[in-house]
């Protein structure tokens, strides 16, 4: 069939981009600050200059949402209530493995006030069978004990949970296995009846498909680098150790769960979730409708760590509730819930090798990794071995291993606390082995030149010059030791990530776009932002966010949001003020390119007109409003800065006669290129930090090997660090530029402590006993234990 | 085997087919459960004098004393933040539920559900409480303080207003709770030093780690320094 020839005059056609030239600071003020040139396309605003020469962005302006916060007016997901809503309760399944044989809902439909059950047809989170037939059953296999098998909606949340109670389901038992070590044996039951996969998620859960499965074993997944034969061969030293952590559960106080209020011209749902346009997608692609018939809103959301993402069993369970009872449906886990079904931070069994030369050089390392992710897979650390040291040739093999329980997924820098774990605790013991300092091995080892300048600032703290040069050297009982440890992330960009700024005619100014706010303060930065473009107080401005009726927004995940979202905002806020002042320089008798913004002030270059405030100027718009949208533009020089990180440092107190472990002081060196909002930032770091203590020296998912059940899930018997574990915590934020972007922000949430506090206590434990402790969480039976071995280096070996 | 959280895995013995066990997911007792298989018996507690008012008593309760409710819903009385509700619910109602869903005051946040983690702290009169361990109708006669009654309509308590000043939040959903309890600390000691701010806070659990600025935002409304 032969098409009509084109029309030039009508059609859309790519223009064609055109660039300039800018200079841009790079590099560390104070330590090594300068210039690069970059190429950007024309239309990107003029370069800003460091933070100390901006009036807003940059400065530790409050919480934008702080006031709503404080006073209990913020609305969580959990706090929706609508009209005629209905509470839903999940009917979990209480064995690990099994297939269900009947599900009889008869007794639970009688129920007064129930309106609608719904019986589970597709569970989702699990990894799914590469052969869909090796699973011939009407109802999705139980997998693990709390895995959702239907759900009651009710007028009440008291009679939902009562008839939830009455729904019957037989099961058909199967063997089940929910131990790593039992799961690897030859003998271990099946998880899956074949190779199952989950994919990658786009909050980074998920893990490698297409590698082989041997019995529970899903791996291994190799990675290379360089020759090791050689770089072990050419090594003068050489040192093993053999790690082990646990499973961690994210607890969010918020618990995950929806509002989902489904009318036939649209599904409106408010999430609390980390991706407004995840959950909007997963929900289309389900119950196959377009994009354009589903809303979802996230007015604030009760913390989510890397567990929230898409839809998820409550996402569409309550839609699948609520097109039935044609009622909004609330459908919010409980706490016990949260800890079995959403996800949890996957254990590891690491042993790790790594070769160097007398001079701190290292030539080769070796990272065989296990671990578990329930269900699921993305057990994967090899994160920090692969990409802290990166001159050493490398060979890393991941392996998941499936058990009977809940998958995994993504949590707070993926991998990496494990990872680092154990990584840098045998970096340290290189130092012992090579007679060297470990700040001045990873001099020599490390060539990142961010951490260089962070590794100085260390040097020079008290903390570090009090660290014991004899590893415990300290008399009595109870002693005191410090150690360091480092951190790395990457700098994802998502290019899903636009904004539109409106002025209106009033002067009053707004910025809106679908992303959410998961507590690290993203709207905050957008008002400051526009406040630097337009001269006026970030307390004026209106953010708009967490609305997939807005242009698209980033999942925030991977620390993406701010290094995504803020040159979006900052190219919406350029265009439109451009806009402003060609819209109204007639009114001002002038042209164009005589008006100027500046400090809130509209001027002439030429002297034409009093300077007039940006308020009164606006009066003079030609229409009501003038709003500009604009997406994310790409990295200015994509191939360089991609990774960036900290230094942690921690000193600690250990009884060795209890075993307890104290966390005294920690100083945080961490750098995310142009710190928007310090204040912001330094809480953040703050959170990973003592997240990270939590995890090292309390947090622990317990499944009991008899009954395939989680026996601590709650927040009392699952122990989480409370106020009287804090230690004083000193940040120091470094201010790196690297010329990316308008804004030239990086992430924080991620490398933010929680990747090295573990293996710096770790190493400040050795510093303290001069024994290591290799297995987290380090609870005094551990801690006794390590004291107890015979020899040093061999406690878990 | 019992199992505190209601999962029952039955001794195979007990069924015909060894390899297939049949329960209702959630058999165990509830606290909910357990309040309303006991019924509710209120005698003698500061409850009575406002739910005696709209209680109908049975001839024999009234020749007893004992005054039983539920397990329907009950209008009881509750004095929240200055101003006289009557709401109607079943005995069983925690008085976190009564706030958030009968009151709409949702500022008192649900997270644990089992007074682990004080995200639900509300005064009663002034001595802060798990709403969520606090039956409602034992707040009857007591004057209840939630997160929504410290500020007025314009003014932040100081105490709110430092918390914005310090950034002593993340996410925010522990806030209301850490508030409740810091403010409280600070009506019976105005000048407490660290040591007494991580004691008040002892049970309250934030996830994102806003402790350090909790602190410093309560010893800056106190007037205190660290080690002074």
């Amino acid at each position: 069939m032969t098409k009509p020839p084109i029309d030039d005059a009508l059609v859309a056609q790519a223009a064609a981009p055109t660039k300039k030239t800018v200079q841009m600071p790079i590099g560390v003020p104070g330590y090594t600050l300068t210039e690069e040139s970059r190429e950007v396309p024309t239309t990107e605003p003029p370069v800003w200059p460091i933070n100390k020469d901006l009036k807003y962005v940059g400065q530790s302006i409050e919480r934008y949402d702080g006031q709503a916060k404080v006073t209990g007016r913020a609305r969580y997901t959990s706090d929706v209530q609508l009209p005629g809503m209905l509470y839903a309760k999940f009917v979990n399944a209480s064995v690990p493995h099994a297939k269900i044989v009947s599900i009889d809902t008869s007794a639970a439909e009688r129920c007064p006030g129930v309106r609608g059950v719904h019986v589970i047809q597709h569970v989702l989170g699990n990894a799914v069978l590469r052969d869909p037939a090796l699973d011939p059953v009407k109802y999705p296999v139980v997998r693990y004990a709390g895995q959702p098998v239907a759900a009651v909606a009710a007028t009440t949340p008291a009679m939902a949970e009562e008839a939830a109670a009455l729904v019957k389901v037989r099961y058909d038992a199967s063997p089940f296995v929910v131990d790593l070590d039992k799961a690897r044996a030859p003998d271990a039951p099946d998880v899956f009846p074949g190779a199952a996969d989950e994919e990658g998620s786009a909050g980074g859960g998920g893990g490698p498909s297409n590698v082989k499965q041997t019995g529970n074993i899903h791996g291994p997944s190799i990675h290379r680098r360089g020759e090791t034969d050689q770089g072990f061969k050419d090594a003068d030293v050489i040192v093993e150790g053999h790690y082990v952590t646990q499973v961690q559960t994210h607890s969010a106080l918020e618990t995950h769960g929806v509002v989902a209020d489904w009318k036939p011209e649209l599904l409106t749902v408010w999430a609390s979730t980390q991706g407004t346009a995840s959950v909007r997608e997963e929900l289309a692609g389900f119950f196959k409708i377009p994009l354009t018939q589903v809303r979802v809103i996230t007015e604030f959301m009760g913390g989510g760590f890397g567990a929230k993402f898409g839809a998820g069993n409550p996402g569409v369970v309550a839609a699948a509730l609520s097109k039935k009872t044609g009622a909004p449906v609330r459908l919010m886990l409980d706490r016990e819930e949260e800890h079995l079904s959403v996800g949890n931070r996957p254990s590891s069994d690491q042993t790790l090798r790594i070769g160097a030369k007398k001079d701190g050089t290292i030539t080769a390392i070796h990272l065989v990794a296990y671990g578990t992710a329930g269900c699921g897979t993305g057990a994967g650390c090899s994160g920090p071995a692969a990409n802290l040291y990166q001159s050493a040739s490398l060979h890393t093999e991941e392996n998941d291993v499936f058990i009977n329980a809940g998958p995994a997924s993504a949590m707070r820098a993926p991998g990496h606390p494990q990872g680092a774990f154990a990584l840098e605790q045998t970096i340290d013991d290189l130092a012992v082995k090579l007679g060297m300092e470990p700040i001045d091995l990873r001099d020599k080892a490390d060539t990142h030149p961010v951490r260089r300048v962070e590794r100085q600032i260390v040097r020079e703290s008290d903390i570090w010059k009090s660290r014991n040069q004899v590893a415990g050297a300290d008399q009595g009982p109870i002693k005191r030791g410090v150690g360091l440890a480092q951190s790395v992330w990457y700098r994802f960009v998502s290019m899903n990530s636009s904004a539109e700024v409106r002025i209106h005619k009033d002067g009053s100014l707004e910025v809106l776009s679908g992303v959410q706010d998961i507590g690290s303060g993203i709207k905050t930065v957008m008002a400051q932002i526009l406040a630097e473009q337009f001269g006026v107080p970030p307390s004026q401005i209106a953010v708009k966010i967490g609305d997939t009726n807005y242009a698209e927004g980033p999942n925030s995940g991977g620390s993406v949001t701010t290094l995504s979202l803020t040159p979006a905002v900052r190219d919406a806020a350029w265009q439109a003020s451009q806009k402003f002042l060609a819209d109204i320089a007639p009114a001002l008798g002038t042209t164009s390119d005589d008006v100027v913004l500046v400090d809130g002030e509209v001027r002439s270059r030429s002297g034409k007109f009093e300077p007039v405030s940006f308020r009164r100027a606006a009066g003079k718009m030609t229409t009501s409003q003038i709003a500009v949208q604009a997406k994310r533009v790409s990295d200015y020089d994509p191939k360089k800065y991609l990774t960036y990180g900290g230094v942690d440092v921690a000193e600690v107190e250990v009884d060795t006669e209890l075993g307890r472990i104290h966390v005294r002081r920690v100083l945080s060196v961490h750098d995310c290129g142009r710190p928007m909002n310090p204040t912001q930032v330094i809480s953040q770091i703050n959170g990973g930090i003592i997240q990270g203590i939590s995890y090292t020296l309390l947090e622990n998912r317990l499944l009991d090997p008899v009954y395939g059940l989680m026996v601590n899930p709650d927040l009392e018997q699952y122990k989480i660090v409370g106020s009287r574990e804090i230690p004083d915590i000193d940040v120091r934020l470094v201010e790196a530029y690297i010329g990316q972007s308008s804004t030239d922000a990086s992430g924080i949430g991620e490398a933010a402590g929680v990747v090295s506090i573990g293996a710096a206590i770790g190493n400040a434990v050795y510093n303290a006993i001069g024994v290591r402790v290799r297995r987290t969480p380090m609870t005094p039976d551990v801690v006794l234990a390590a004291l107890r071995a015979p020899a040093q280096g061999k406690e878990l070996a | 085997m019992p199992d505190p959280k209601g999962f029952h895995p039955q001794a195979p013995d007990e069924h015909p087919e060894p390899s297939t066990l049949s329960d209702s997911a959630r058999s165990g007792i509830t606290r909910r459960g357990f309040l309303k298989g006991a019924g509710l018996t209120a005698a003698g507690t500061a409850l009575l004098d406002g739910v005696q008012a709209f209680s109908s008593e049975t001839a024999a309760a009234a020749t007893s004393g004992v005054t039983e409710l539920g397990p329907g819903p009950t209008p009881v009385r509750l004095h929240v933040n200055g101003t006289e509700h009557t709401v109607e619910i079943e005995p069983r109602t925690t008085l976190a539920e009564a706030l958030r869903i009968q009151l709409g005051m949702t500022g008192t946040k649900i997270v644990c559900d089992r007074g682990v983690c004080s995200g639900c702290t509300v005064w009663l009169d002034k001595m802060p409480v798990n709403s969520c361990m606090t039956l409602a109708i034992d707040a009857v006669g007591h004057h209840v303080t939630t997160i929504e009654g410290i500020s007025s309509e314009d003014r932040m308590h100081p105490l709110q207003a430092a918390f914005v000043k310090h950034d002593a939040m993340q996410c925010g959903f522990c806030t209301p709770g850490m508030v409740m309890s810091c403010a409280a600390l600070l009506e019976r000691n105005p000048h407490p030093l660290e040591h007494d701010i991580r004691h008040a806070v002892s049970g309250n659990l934030c996830r994102c780690g806003t402790y350090p600025k909790i602190f410093a935002a309560t010893m800056d409304v106190a007037g205190t320094t660290r080690n002074a």
